[in-house]
């Protein structure tokens, strides 16, 4: 075991025996479950004499996680053992992970599946705490609804959050992003072939991306309209820069070399464009897709706060917090936040596929 | 027999931030239709920069030089070359046999074409069975290996390869020499032919050129009289020998030159 391990599984196992000496105070039969977790843990202290799997430390943070959410309630006012308990189950997932991270860091490499435990646990681990937090010290929910409340509003208004996805999602950002990528592709395929235009350009490229294109929002919905024009138009200018910028970068990127080959083939410029600097700008165009890809999501969002129709995700957010309807406006966060992943995660997906060629992606010499 | 190349008074001066570099000066040379050209001299001394003023990438500044009675640029054009890098060059998105297909495709030849090509290439070079691998999962004799058959995947009469063996070993470079010298006879191609070996020079060429460091000039051009049918065996002949002797005279004076004026 490392160090930080034997730390980490000192306190859990030291914290466990203090709460569960402070624990037996109260009537025996109150949060059985805790008191058995919380003697469990101090058992765990064994481990410096017969060494534990790590599984067993998962299975300790499991306990430990139920037994928590089932207690919660039980005791009013929350007493420090129930915190004492919260602290060491969270040592003991976090001793777990660090465990499991040493054990399958050389397994890594060939199996995804096994490097996505580590970030799951820690994901549920965080949920964990989180409802444990709000509703064991009474956090008002205006401030910071438990997981569980933002979970039953989901499935509750899964039709208005349905709508709202579609009206920002499906309408706003996927073609904002679609003409803005492939507009800021075009345009740098054009600007490319004249050095006049390249420098006068880039420069307000660069300067256009630093720019908060939220604040063209409003503008935009004097030109386009409340619906999702406005906000589609919003996206396609936060968009547009980013592409042109790495997709210009990218075309350069070809080695000095492997231009001189297409000369020496007496190749014309599309034949070197298409076979040559385009695949070489892969990366880059992939790189400018994925920033793009969060960029859309917030342009969207955010557009919508100047002005909407009684739809769409940013609307729902920003009334949400006028009516202290916090539940909704986290319920609209976390689609938010599964819609922003999932699109990064395609567009990564595709980018292995399409770039597997590139040292970063295989992994191996240049 | 017509002049394939022929340069004369040419120089070649690089413009850098600390000065002027001249890479080539006072170049005369002619090399005729069939034969195989080594150019012989110290790192630094020029040789790739002749070649790549021969394939239009870089331009001369003084002489004049021409190909196939040509202007360079002109002869760029009708794809009167292979050109064969220092480095293998290959396009890591494109698995071997793309890549050796990547001028055919330029070129206009028809997918049956193509295939009958590469086919052959790869033979040739032994790469054989690496078709769909990635330039990236070869080593780098392999990678150089199928950048030589990229440029004799079209007929281009004149081969301008710049130290295209340096990165093999002993063996293969052996294997590879005697079928170079099997295609030449075959095809009667104009070969030019980059080299740190004199016995590589020595074993391939009709004519040895040997180059002397800065300013890049020509120091001996030296016809081999050896016959054109050569077993390897031939590098222990007395004839063999003693133009290998000419060759090393001729580098051991460009290094004087260059130490009588710096
Ligand atoms: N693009 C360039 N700009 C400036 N100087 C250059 C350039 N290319 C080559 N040179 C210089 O020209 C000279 C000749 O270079 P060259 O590459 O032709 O040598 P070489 O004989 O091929 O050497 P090596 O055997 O190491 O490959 C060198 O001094 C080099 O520094
Ligand atoms: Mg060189």
């Amino acid at each position: 075991m490392s160090q930080l391990q034997i730390f980490l599984a000192l306190v859990a196992g030291g914290l466990s025996a203090a709460a569960f000496a402070l624990s037996v105070v109260t009537p025996f039969e109150q949060a059985l479950l805790l008191k058995a977790f919380l003697a469990l843990g101090f058992l765990s202290l064994i481990r410096f004499f017969i060494p534990l799997g790590l599984w067993a430390d998962g299975a300790f943070a499991l306990l430990g996680a139920v037994a928590l959410l089932t207690s919660l309630g039980i005791f009013d006012p929350t007493p420090a053992f129930f915190w004492m308990a919260l602290v060491a189950a969270w040592l003991f997932a976090w001793l777990f992970v660090e465990r499991l991270s040493k054990a399958l860091a050389p397994k890594l490499g060939d199996n995804a599946g096994l490097g996505l435990l580590i970030p799951v646990v820690f994901g549920a681990a965080l949920l964990v705490i989180w409802e444990v937090v709000t509703r064991g010290a009474n956090v008002p929910p205006v401030l910071l609804p438990a997981p569980s409340m933002i979970g039953a509003q989901l499935a509750n208004s899964a039709s208005i959050l349905w709508a709202d996805f579609v009206q920002t999602f499906i309408k706003s950002v996927l073609p904002g992003y679609a003409i803005g990528c492939l507009s800021g592709l075009v345009v740098a395929i054009l600007v490319d072939r004249s050095p006049f235009l390249k420098a006068g350009l880039l420069p307000i490229g660069n300067f256009m991306s630093a720019l908060p294109i939220i604040g063209i929002a409003p503008i935009m919905v004097m030109w386009f309209g409340f619906d999702w024009q406005s906000k589609a138009a919003v996206v396609v200018a936060m968009t547009f820069f980013p592409m042109l910028v790495n997709t210009v970068a990218g075309l350069n990127a070809s080695s000095s070399i492997e231009r001189d080959l297409m000369r020496t083939y007496a190749a014309g410029y599309w034949q070197t464009l298409m076979k040559l600097r385009l695949p070489a700008a892969g990366p880059f165009i992939f790189n400018a897709l994925k920033i793009n890809s969060t960029l859309a999501l917030i342009g969207a969002i955010v557009a919508e706060f100047f002005g909407t129709p009684i739809v769409g995700m940013g609307f729902r957010i920003s009334t949400g917090v006028g009516r202290l309807a916090i539940d909704l406006v986290w319920a609209e966060i976390a689609v938010a936040a599964v819609a922003g992943s999932v699109f990064y995660g395609v567009i990564a997906l595709i980018e292995r596929g399409v770039t597997f060629w590139h040292p970063s992606v295989r992994g191996g010499r240049a | 027999m017509s002049a394939v190349v022929s340069a004369q008074n040419l120089g070649l001066t690089f413009k850098t931030n600390d000065g002027d570099v001249v890479a080539l000066s006072d170049v005369n040379l002619t090399i005729e239709k069939g034969e195989f050209v080594s150019f012989i001299g110290p790192s630094g001394c020029g040789k790739t920069t002749f070649l790549r003023t021969i394939a239009d990438l870089e331009q001369p500044t003084s002489g004049t030089l021409t190909i196939n009675g040509q202007t360079p640029g002109d002869a760029r054009k009708d794809r009167a070359y292979g050109y064969v890098f220092q480095a293998p060059a290959l396009y890591p998105w494109r698995t071997i046999e793309k890549n050796i297909a990547l001028p055919l495709e330029i070129m206009g030849y028809s997918q049956s074409q193509q295939a009958e090509r590469i086919k052959r290439t790869m033979d040739l070079v032994n790469l054989s069975g690496f078709e769909k691998k990635y330039p990236w999962q070869l080593s780098g004799g392999m990678q150089q290996r199928a950048s030589i058959a990229r440029a004799l995947a079209f007929d281009a009469d004149l081969l301008l390869m710049d130290e295209p063996f340096g990165a093999l070993d002993e063996i293969v470079r052996d294997h590879l020499n005697s079928e170079l010298l099997k295609l030449w006879e075959a095809t009667k191609k104009t070969i030019c032919f980059v080299t740190h070996s004199i016995p590589e020079a020595v074993y391939l060429s009709t004519k040895i050129v040997v180059m002397s460091p800065r300013p890049g000039r020509v120091t001996d051009v030296i016809e081999s009289n050896l016959p054109r049918e050569r077993p390897l065996d031939i590098r222990e002949t007395p004839e063999f020998l003693a133009i290998a002797a000419r060759v090393r005279d001729g580098l051991r004076a460009g290094h004087s030159y260059d130490g009588d004026h710096v």
